[in-house]
């Protein structure tokens, strides 16, 4: 059941993303990524990443894409010429893209067995009593400390000053912004 | 084994996919928005792969979904900021048109 859903969503996301790099207006590819992305929340949720999923879909799905709407929406761009690239790029992006998917498509082989092996061998990845305990971790911090327990706890605790760089990347990120906007600087 | 983790070799498989497509979208439009738009993309295969490996590795996957998130949200809105700065400039958002650094 789990795989069926898994890979009706998988689908839902080719498709929506392959139609959102060909659709030939802006507005519909950015709507069609606003799909991509609930398909991907719908993953999540299977992935045992509840939280995540919530926040891809009010965070990604709501604000940052409203974001392009209103670029797109201010620039007034109301053209339907085709801007695809020649036929030479076109070639080109055939064989990057395709040995691209050669190479990550060998991820598709990775089991967990397989991974659990690796991490075993290599010497010290990072310290193993926070990176790898063993498999249905996710699940376990989930019954143990509730969904958004389990995702808050590291992120107070371990990951405390990157999270406050945080905090500074987006105030200069605001800055930035509104210094690039504004009409004369 | 529980069952969702055995969707871990899917779940690379598709965010290699969607990955693949959003370079495919890099090199194949010209619209500085559809640009913008098909790096969302990537980020999003980025972060499947992370929340696919979280469930072995724990929480701390998923925590690095929340900074590329905000990372890409601070890209986003900056990235914009300079589409509107040369749209106000230059009338365009066609990168054929737009070639200020090429000298």
């Amino acid at each position: 059941m789990v795989h069926a859903v898994f890979y009706f969503f998988a689908a839902c996301a080719v498709v929506t993303a392959a139609l959102c790099i060909l659709s030939r207006n802006a507005v519909s590819a950015v709507l069609w990524l606003v799909t991509t992305m609930l398909s991907l929340a719908a993953i999540y949720v299977l992935l045992n990443a509840q939280f995540v999923a919530a926040i891809q879909v009010l965070v990604y799905a709501g604000a940052v894409m409203v974001l392009f709407l209103f670029v797109i929406m201010l620039l007034n761009l109301g053209t339907a010429r085709s801007d695809l690239r020649g036929p030479s790029a076109v070639a080109a992006t055939i064989v990057i893209a395709g040995l691209l998917l050669v190479e990550l498509a060998a991820l598709w082989r990775y089991t967990p067995r397989r991974l659990a092996a690796e991490v075993a061998q290599s010497p010290a990845l990072s310290d193993p009593a926070t990176l790898f305990v063993a498999g249905e971790l996710a699940r376990q911090e989930t019954q143990a400390r509730g969904v958004v327990g389990g995702v808050a706890a590291p992120l107070f605790q371990l990951y405390l000053v990157p999270f406050e760089i945080t905090s500074i990347l987006l105030l200069a990120a605001i800055v930035g912004a509104v210094v690039l906007a504004k009409r004369r600087i | 084994m529980p069952e969702s983790v055995s969707l871990l070799g899917p779940s690379l498989g598709l965010s290699a996919i969607l990955f693949t497509l959003g370079v495919a979208g890099v090199l194949l439009r010209r619209n500085a928005i559809v640009l913008f738009v098909c790096i969302e993309l990537m980020l999003n295969a980025v972060n499947l792969s992370f929340v696919a490996l979280a469930q072995l590795h724990g929480a701390s996957g998923q925590l690095m979904v929340f900074f590329v998130m905000t990372v890409a949200a601070a890209e986003a809105a900056v990235g914009l900021a300079i589409i509107l700065a040369i749209f106000r400039h230059k009338q365009t958002v066609d990168l054929q048109n737009i070639n200020l650094l090429k000298g």
